[in-house]
């Protein structure tokens, strides 16, 4: 099932959260909300569950209402597609603080795995870069990933793209709280908000 | 013939007309000052006529950052995020753009956040064009199915009144609402000189 050479999405998430510190971490909905959670639980943590397209959004609005906090986003090849011209949204507001993260299998691992626009034609770093992100890469190995760990504290120099090829192997669904309205409030009390 | 006779009356009619035309072109003003004193901080807007002079204050506010869109349903979800980071928003849109958020107002109802949205109408009042209105028919049910509340203002003066109470609801009581800026308000768009 899994290609050689081709990273475990477990493992690239656990490098890149490992010394999280204090930023907000956007999961898409599906396989990058259980790595989140399989990382580890989090109350900076915002799982998402559905929403598909709105992970880099909901991203921009936590980054442009904290710019001195690290904002990441995480989500997989067939979220990032449905949200396409939020990279462009986000390539004119320029948040410094914002890094997405794109966990490639070009494919529907939660719907049966079929095969994705990025299995064949589809670039998203290149639309990433022509949507006005110069930060972009793609990443291959776990050196890369390590490597490129710390730039996520970094809120001073984004918005970065990074995509991630992993592979197409199914992992065990680890499952995070799917109460919206608990995992909101929880990160609004971890920034010092009250209930209304 | 009658042009000696009326033409005081149609100087006193057009000054008339100038003065309302002055009073509507406050309302987006009004608009403005509400959402100020809400202290709303984030814009997302997909442009629209009725909504360019609103537009033009947010983007030389220094306290709100407009946030341009390429499609409605990103401002729903930037407006989620900008609530768990601790900041308030509004999204503008014209009824067109309804139609495009219906799956991420979902997020309305999960997230129970102080979602308000500001739409101006098109296709129910003396519309040009037939693409406009189908959904502009159905924009008051697709919001009220998606679990929205919906105000409606029609005329200059109660767009403050109206405006107000649902930044009242969204903000105080975290209560999903729309306030539709109807047609009659705004004015047909003219396509033909």
């Amino acid at each position: 099932m899994s290609k050689v050479n081709l990273l475990d999405r477990r493992a690239v998430v656990s490098g890149l959260l490992a010394n999280r510190k204090d930023a907000i971490v956007v999961g898409g909905l599906g396989a990058s909300t259980y790595d989140m959670a399989a990382a580890g639980d989090h109350d900076r943590n915002f799982y998402l569950w559905g929403a598909m397209g709105g992970a880099v959004m909901i991203g921009l609005g936590v980054a442009l209402a904290q710019p001195n906090l690290p904002v990441v986003v995480i989500t997989g090849d067939g979220e990032m597609l449905m949200g396409m011209g939020s990279l462009a949204t986000v390539g004119l507001q320029k948040p410094a603080n914002l890094t997405i993260v794109v966990l490639d299998n070009e494919s529907y691992g939660e719907t049966g795995g079929q095969v994705s626009h990025t299995a064949a034609t589809a670039d998203l770093v290149g639309v990433a870069r022509a949507c006005g992100i110069s930060d972009t890469r793609a990443m291959t190995t776990m050196a890369e990933v390590e490597a490129f760990a710390p730039a996520l504290q970094d809120v001073a120099s984004g918005p970065r793209f990074a995509s991630v090829k992993i592979d197409g192997a199914n992992l065990e669904r680890v499952l995070s709280s799917r109460d919206a309205n608990y995992i909101v409030n929880r990160i609004r009390g971890a920034l010092g908000f009250q209930p209304i | 013939m009658h042009a000696r006779a009326d033409a005081p009356q149609e100087q006193a009619a057009s000054q008339a007309s100038a003065q309302a035309s002055a009073q509507a072109d406050s309302w987006p003003e009004e608009i403005f000052s509400i959402l100020q004193r809400f202290d709303v901080r984030q814009v997302p807007y997909v442009p629209d006529a009725g909504h360019s002079e609103l537009i033009n204050r947010v983007l030389g506010s220094s306290t709100m950052r407009g946030v341009p869109l390429t499609t409605e349903e990103e401002g729903v979800a930037l407006l989620a995020g900008a609530w768990a980071g601790g900041q308030r928003g509004v999204l503008l849109m014209q009824s067109s753009g309804v139609g495009n958020c219906i799956n991420m107002l979902s997020l309305t109802q999960i997230f129970r956040f102080p979602f308000l949205t500001l739409v101006t109408m098109r296709g129910e009042w003396g519309e040009f064009n037939p693409w406009q209105v189908p959904m502009g028919s159905s924009t008051q049910a697709v919001l009220e199915l998606s679990g929205i509340r919906v105000l409606r203002a029609s005329h200059p003066q109660e767009v403050r009144e109206v405006v107000e109470a649902g930044a009242m609801q969204a903000y105080n009581a975290c209560t999903p609402t729309a306030v539709l800026l109807s047609q009659r308000l705004i004015g047909s768009k003219v396509f033909v000189k």
